[in-house]
This record gives C-alpha cells, sequence and structure tokens, in this order.
C-alpha cells in the first residue's frame, strides 16, 4: 500500500523536474519526497486511529489501576500502561510524587516512566513505516521488557533511599476528574487535537531527519558504513548507544536515518541501540526528575539504559 | 474571573494560557491569570497532568492544550 509513496516520488523526481535515474542528486531528492510524503500520511492517519484508543487511558486513571496491586503484577502493569498512556513529559515530576502519594512502590513507578518514553506513538508508526512489522514489534516488547526489569531492579536494590525525602511527605487530594473528558464527540476531537498536536510538535524534526537520510542515502556509500559502523566492528553498538545521549531529538527525526542506516548495511542491534538511547535518555527529562530523585538515582537510571542498550544491541546483531 | 494555570514552563503550558488571554479578549471578559509552576503545589491542588486550568477554584481541564472552544464555554 506503501508504495503509493514510491511511484508519488518516481513521478516527481523524474518526469517533473526531469532529473537522470541513477544520479546522486536524484537519490536523494527521490528519498526525501517518497520519506516525507509518507511519513506525514502515516503520523496523520495513524496518530487519528490510535487516538481514539488513548482517549480511553490517563495517568490519573492508571495511577488508579495501580494502586494496591501486588509488586509483580504492578511492574508489568505499569509498563504495559506505560506503552499507551500519554503525558508530557513536563508532567514527569507530578506524575511521580501522584503515584508515590498513592502508595504505589517506587519500582513501579519507574516501570512506566521507563516504558513510557520508550514506547510512544510516533515511534512505533515511523518505525513501523520504515523497518517493518518485525522490529516494530520487537521494538514494543524491548521497551516493556525493560520497564518490567527496571522496576523490578529499583525494589531489588531497595532504592527508595535515593528519592528525595520531602517527597514521601507529600499528601495529595484524590485527582480531580473533569467533566468534559468522555463522549464521542469528545474522542473525535481528542484525536484530532492529537494528530494536530503531534504534527505540529514533529514536522521539523520529520524534516531534518529526513533531509539527513536523504543526504546519507545518496551520497555516503554503503562502504563507508560496513567499514564503520558494519557487524564486524565490535565496538559500534555500545558507541551507537552513547552517541545516542546527548543526542537529543524527537523518535520522528532519527527514523528516517535509521531506514538509511538499515539499507547500507548497518545491522538492526546497532540501530535499535542508537534510537532507543535517543529516544529514553535525555538529558533535559534528567534534569526535570533531578527535583525529586537524587543524582544517585539519576545515574543509576540512566546506567541501567545505557547497559540495557547496549544488552539488546548486541542480542539483535547475534540473532538478525 | 480568577483563572489559575497550572504546569512548569513548557511550551503547551505557554500555549494554554495564550490561547485563554485570546479568548477571553475576544469575548471582553475581564481575567485574572495565575500561574502556579512549582511541581510540589501542582499535586496539592490535585493536579497530575499538566498543563491543567482552575477556574474559581474547580479543576476544567488537565493534560493537554484546552481547545478553543472549551475555553470560551469555561469563560460565559
Amino acid at each position: 500500500m506503501l508504495e503509493v509513496f514510491t511511484k508519488l516520488a518516481d513521478v516527481i523526481t523524474y518526469d517533473a523536474l526531469s532529473l537522470a535515474r541513477e544520479n546522486k542528486l536524484a537519490d536523494a531528492v527521490h528519498f526525501f519526497i517518497e520519506d516525507t510524503t509518507k511519513i506525514f500520511f502515516l503520523l496523520a492517519v495513524m496518530i487519528y486511529a490510535i487516538g481514539f484508543g488513548r482517549s480511553y487511558v490517563s495517568p490519573e486513571k492508571v495511577r488508579l489501576w495501580l494502586t494496591g496491586k501486588t509488586r509483580f503484577t504492578g511492574y508489568v502493569l505499569a509498563a504495559l500502561l506505560g506503552a499507551v498512556t500519554p503525558f508530557c513529559s513536563c508532567s514527569s515530576v507530578p506524575l511521580f510524587i501522584a503515584f508515590l502519594s498513592a502508595g504505589i512502590p517506587l519500582g513501579v513507578t519507574m516501570a512506566f516512566l521507563i516504558t513510557s518514553p520508550l514506547v510512544n506513538e510516533v515511534a512505533v508508526v515511523l518505525l513501523g513505516g520504515a523497518l517493518g512489522l518485525t522490529f516494530t514489534i520487537a521494538y514494543v516488547t524491548i521497551g516493556i521488557v525493560l520497564g518490567i526489569l527496571g522496576g523490578f531492579v529499583t525494589d531489588a536494590f531497595k532504592l527508595d533511599r535515593w528519592v528525595e525525602p520531602y517527597v514521601w511527605n507529600i499528601k495529595m487530594p484524590s485527582p480531580a476528574t473533569v467533566d468534559e473528558a468522555s463522549g464521542w464527540k469528545w474522542r473525535e476531537r481528542y484525536a484530532r487535537g492529537e494528530v494536530i498536536d503531534i504534527i505540529k510538535r514533529v514536522w521539523l524534526y520529520v524534516l531534518i531527519g529526513v533531509g539527513l537520510g536523504a543526504g546519507l542515502h545518496g551520497y555516503v556509500p554503503k562502504e563507508w558504513f560496513l567499514a564503520n559502523a558494519g557487524a564486524d566492528n565490535p565496538f559500534a553498538v555500545p558507541l551507537a548507544a552513547l552517541a545516542g545521549i546527548p543526542l537529543y531529538a524527537n523518535a520522528a527525526g532519527i527514523i528516517p536515518v535509521a531506514e538509511v542506516l538499515l539499507n547500507k548495511g548497518v545491522p538492526i542491534g546497532t540501530i535499535l541501540a542508537f534510537i532507543m538511547s535517543i529516544v529514553a535518555i535525555s538529558l533535559p527529562e534528567m534534569f526535570i526528575l533531578r527535583k525529586v530523585l537524587k543524582p544517585q538515582m539519576l545515574v543509576f537510571f540512566a546506567g541501567f539504559l545505557f547497559v540495557s542498550f547496549v544488552g539488546v544491541g548486541y542480542l539483535f546483531n547475534f540473532i538478525f | 474571573m480568577d483563572i489559575i494555570v497550572l504546569g512548569k514552563g513548557c511550551s503547551r503550558c505557554e500555549a494554554t494560557i495564550q490561547l485563554i488571554e485570546r479568548e477571553a479578549a475576544k469575548s471582553g471578559v475581564p481575567i485574572n491569570i495565575k500561574k502556579i509552576t512549582d511541581e510540589v503545589e501542582i499535586i496539592q491542588h490535585g493536579v497530575m497532568t499538566t498543563p491543567a486550568v482552575i477556574i474559581d477554584g474547580k479543576i476544567v481541564h488537565s493534560g493537554g492544550v484546552p481547545s478553543a472552544q472549551a475555553v470560551s464555554t469555561w469563560l460565559k
């Protein structure tokens, strides 16, 4: 079904712009047209559909569902809900305090905070379009498993001591339910609002990402990638995960680049380590969480994710 | 009308404030907007997702930028 975008790019590149085939510029232009049209189409259609589903969950409901659950059920449920519940990163701290004040264990709260940014609708939709269904399912599964594992490890090491002490004393009145949030009309408006909001937020990342991808696609030869980031380089995976930490980009900007890397022969594990590190480990997010977590906890949090992404990278390079 | 917008300086919080100011100017309703950015204070208002809006002591919205239509109904 997505071939229509290849055909569209064919028509524009070779007919309308009359660029010669098998030419570097034509390759880059073709890639840019095909990917931008495909990505904006997928985002609009899929986010609208996903928006209806997501209108049924909210962090307030998640808090309610997680309250009073056993630890193990809690980790699994928190990671699963983290995968589907939308929240703005500026809500991280209120959400964190609200979970703990409801008696939800720290590990369960961390499970939610790990999976939620990792498995987000933009990443899932774009991965589906760029790398195919298998790797998308793999990505989502990894995101959920890492959340469960991270939550388990947090409680196993009794990391409660690394939460700022004042947090435990905060009492939160039961969250207010807002009247507007129900009914079909509201859900439709919510889904439409999501599409507009997300496209407004990511369009520039998409253009930059696809532009970068188009340049790599047209002008950097395959041999270069194979020599530097190919399967023979044992350090490619940790380097990819490390490179992803300071790069704070939206999934929308990085996945078009990842698609090119895959086509140029960079192994999938190396690519996944890179994407996950960019999406999940962000310095601004760490600064925000510093308000409630001691520096040791932030180091542990980032370290856990880094080690996990390297592990996932090697595992996938080994399997595929 | 006393309006409180809760949220820590993200672009959505700013967008919410601007939207309310625009709608109020349009309908000519005098408003007084107060910002709450401290997370602990936000929580103590019973809000866990921001931006959120409180009007005359009642939470009317939480999580995300409200629609212009919703804002104009609050102002009535």
